[in-house]
């Protein structure tokens, strides 16, 4: 793709340079607050549900916070590297944005593998969806944060190939700020994940 | 040509129908939103029909108890869900964008996808008709009773997923609109001179952006203790039926404004327009939308005085309910005072502005009832509750919706609606509504509950059943002259030309219909009410922001039909259970998404010489005049 010298001018910033870019940008932000109730509904929910363990396994016998520690220590990291990436991109530095974003798809990956290690070895504890509404709630609320962060790593990964083809523009860079936007709320979300469900569940 | 042809849709790009499936011009889609809005309306129509028929008389056995049940499930949910939000969201996408001087919407494709989600989550809802039986736990669907052990068959999985895929598209139609007010406004244009429908629109998205996810939540929730087992619902596994009550009413409390709010906004524009008078107390009338907006999330709890949540939440959430008698009574003395001392044209759409200010006083004040905790204890669950929420949902949402139809459809369609079949019409709808619904409060006080298939013989609960059904015979009536209408006035309607009601804002500065990009020259708006300010202190026109030009314009895509055709076979397979095919539907819909994503369209553009018809604008384009 030809890019334009509007493309080109680091003192402009690309995702914001056409109606667009913003209509995406506010449009973004607008979805994340709906996102946000979503979040909010699975957590209370959650917190209601949480200690009707209907005699099944409870937060205290599950819980383990060092591989908690470890994912939360992998999320909140790709969430620095995404940011590293929109300093690249607003230099106009199409390599490193791509190299920055590449790593956040790996740490979303990686983050993904432990929860899948976690959900199993919980199951093979003897708690599944079905074992009590704690477990309901807990798999529902996790899992969907769990299947955003998939989301988030397929969604990033069609960008990079984007980026790979067609470069820094108007049409990509808006593309590349929003799904950044998206990956620090998931982050965000599993702060509140880690505090309300696995520091409440493991500390009382 | 010859050989194969590697574009199958070749085939078909340019045949109408074709192009009605993958427009994404908004006023095409506002107009698919009304069609199919109206045919809902006909079938939650007859419905309801079925209802009062049934309860004309004592011991009838006229439906049987199951199919009364599905009846009154299939008769509230259609028309909340496929009825009054579809035709308000057509009616907000068609006109919002010309009253404020926008050449389009934010996102076109999106606008569309809103749309297609919505048709098949409404496609689906109704299939149950023929297939496995109609949802029948009421249109709350309230847990135990729409669980596995008391609901058995496919209805509330219907239901789940019917309204789960609608539900999308209407998140997606309210970021579009807010979208659209905050970015697309024409030179001038600032948020104190938006016309009031476009106010109640903007206020009406975000209370969509915010009570559309807790029932997204909610029906999640329900789907997973239907089809997986969980446990969220079920009492056996430690579950609480009280969590399904709670999302459902932060989502359903809410959902009332969403529908009552823009007709406020219809109910200010034809008010002023056919008063011939600005409207009165702008100002306040902005502020009291956005404050009913508020309120609206503080209440939902009195839908569950009598689950017994303490005094405490009652007596709060009782207060907080009445509060919105505050802004609402501002509202309604605007109105008033802007009919006070004006030219009043009697035209049908003013008709039915008029009739709903009573009538919803009328709910208001039943409403206040409700609101009183103790009092609530005796109302709870009779047909006291039934005729207060017709009084409010009907008496302001059916009759905005008719009055906004009389209003735009000539903008729509180029053709005025027949005056004296309007003025039938009317009078029917409005006569019958009352014959109906007044009866109904006294069959409350004498203790009749609802949701029951029927009732023992006493003299006066009789009397009043059958008037009640009369009374909905009218409404039926009124109904028919409606559609009659509509028929004979497309075929030899009178033309409406540019501005046939003498309109105040910029949607009557442009030919009827609209062309699709709107307006050649985006208008310079110096005034609230630009076109009435034009015609009193200059020539009758609207000056032009920018010179003509070329116009760039999104192009049709059938992607969004695809998502959801998508998403119609993973509900459907989710309903059977089929997994399998689940899994390849939401294949699909992510696939699609992922062709989206790659997808390079900049549109076209419309040269200046291609503009035909050009505004009712003036001057070259040079700011100020």
């Amino acid at each position: 793709m030809k890019l334009s010298k509007q493309d080109m001018d680091p003192s402009i910033r690309l995702e914001t340079a056409t109606l667009e870019g913003k209509n995406k940008i506010l449009g973004f932000w607008l979805f994340l607050a709906a996102e946000t109730v979503l979040f909010s509904c699975l957590f209370g929910t959650y917190l209601a549900l949480r200690t009707h363990a209907n005699g099944g396994p409870t937060t205290q016998e599950l819980f383990q916070l060092p591989l908690v520690a470890i994912a939360t220590f992998i999320l909140l990291t790709s969430s620095l590297t995404s940011v590293l990436g929109i300093v690249a991109m607003h230099k106009h530095d199409v390599n490193r944005c791509f190299n920055w974003l590449f790593v956040t798809v790996l740490f979303g990956l990686s983050f993904l593998g432990l929860e899948i290690y976690e959900f199993a070895h919980y199951i093979h504890e003897g708690l599944t969806m079905s074992t009590s509404a704690f477990g309901s709630s807990f798999y529902t609320l996790v899992g969907t944060h769990g299947s955003h962060v998939l989301f988030g790593s397929i969604w990033i990964s069609f960008i990079l190939i984007q980026l790979k083809s067609r470069g820094l523009n108007t049409d990509t860079a808006p593309k590349v700020y929003v799904a950044s936007l998206y990956w620090h709320f998931v982050d965000v979300v599993w702060v509140f994940i880690f505090t309300l469900v696995y520091l409440l569940g493991t500390l009382e | 040509m010859g050989g194969y042809n590697f574009r199958p849709t070749e085939r078909f790009d340019g045949s109408t129908i074709w192009d009605w499936l993958t427009t994404v011009d908004h006023k095409k889609i506002g107009i698919l939103y009304v069609g199919s809005g109206l045919i809902f309306f006909l079938i939650g129509g007859v419905e309801a029909l079925l209802i009062r028929l049934q309860l004309i008389v004592p011991d009838s056995g006229f439906v049987t108890p199951e199919t009364y049940n599905q009846l009154m499930t299939m008769h509230g949910t259609t028309m909340i869900f496929l009825v009054a939000m579809p035709l308000l969201i057509g009616i907000m996408n068609y006109a919002m964008p010309l009253q404020i001087g926008a050449r389009d919407v934010a996102f076109p494709f999106l606008n569309s996808l809103g749309f297609w989600l919505f048709f098949v989550g409404g496609l689906l809802l109704n299939l149950s008709w023929f297939f496995g039986g109609a949802p029948d736990a009421g249109w709350s669907s309230y847990t135990s009773l729409a669980l596995n052990d008391y609901s058995p068959g496919p209805g509330v999985d219907y239901y789940v997923l019917g309204l789960q895929i609608s539900g999308i598209g209407s998140l997606i139609g309210g970021i579009n609109f807010i979208v659209t007010i905050v970015n697309m406004r024409a030179p001038g244009m600032t948020y104190l001179r938006m016309p009031l429908f476009t106010w109640t629109t903007f206020v009406t998205s975000a209370l969509l952006l915010f009570a559309i996810p807790p029932l997204t939540v909610a029906l999640l929730l329900l789907m997973l203790d239907r089809l997986f087992g969980t446990g969220f619902f079920s009492v056996a596994l430690g579950g609480e039926v009280v969590i399904w009550e709670h999302l459902f009413w932060i989502f359903g409390h809410p959902e009332v404004y969403l529908v009552v709010l823009p007709v406020f906004g219809v109910f200010s524009d034809v008010i002023s327009a056919f008063s011939k008078k600005t409207l009165f107390g702008y100002l306040s009338m902005v502020f009291a939308t956005v404050l009913i907006g508020f309120i609206a999330f503080m209440v939902w709890v009195h839908h569950m005085f009598t689950d017994g949540l303490g005094a405490m939440a009652n007596t709060i959430f009782g207060i907080a309910t009445m509060a919105i008698a505050v802004p609402t009574g501002i509202k309604i003395f605007n109105w008033l005072f802007t009919m006070w001392g004006g030219k009043i044209r009697f035209t049908t759409a003013m008709l039915f502005s008029v009739a709903f200010i009573p009538t919803f006083v009328m709910g208001g004040v039943t409403g206040v009832m409700l609101a009183v905790v103790p009092a609530d204890w005796q109302f709870h669950d009779s047909y006291f509750v039934v005729a207060h929420f017709h009084y409010v949902l009907l008496g302001a949402t059916v009759l905005g919706l008719f009055s906004a139809l009389y209003y735009w459809w000539p903008k729509m369609t180029g053709k005025l609606l027949n005056e004296t079949w309007g003025k039938w019409h009317f009078w029917l709808f409005l006569f019958g509504f009352h014959l109906t619904f007044l009866p109904q409060h006294f069959l409350g006080l004498y203790g009749m509950p609802r949701r029951v298939y029927t009732y023992e013989s006493s003299p006066m609960v009789d009397n009043i059943n059958m008037i009640s059904t009369i009374g909905s015979l009218g409404m039926t009536l009124g109904t028919i002259f409606f559609l009659y209408n509509i028929v004979v006035t497309q075929k030899r309607g009178q033309r409406a030309g540019a501005d046939p009601w003498d309109g105040r804002t910029l949607e009557w500065t442009i030919p009827s219909p609209t062309p699709e990009y709107n307006f050649a020259q985006l208008p310079l708006v110096e005034s609230y009410d630009p076109l009435w300010e034009a015609k009193m202190n200059g020539d009758g026109k609207v000056p032009a922001a920018e010179p003509l030009g070329s116009i760039h314009m999104p192009s049709s895509s059938y992607l969004p039909l695809f998502i959801s055709i998508g998403m119609f076979v993973a509900g459907y397979a989710l309903i059977l259970h089929s997994y399998f095919v689940a899994v390849i539907g939401m294949i699909v819909v992510f696939a699609v998404m992922g062709v989206r994503s790659f997808e390079v369209d900049h549109g076209y553009h419309l040269e200046a010489e291609e503009l035909t018809g050009s505004s009712n604008l003036s001057g070259k384009g040079v700011h100020g005049r």
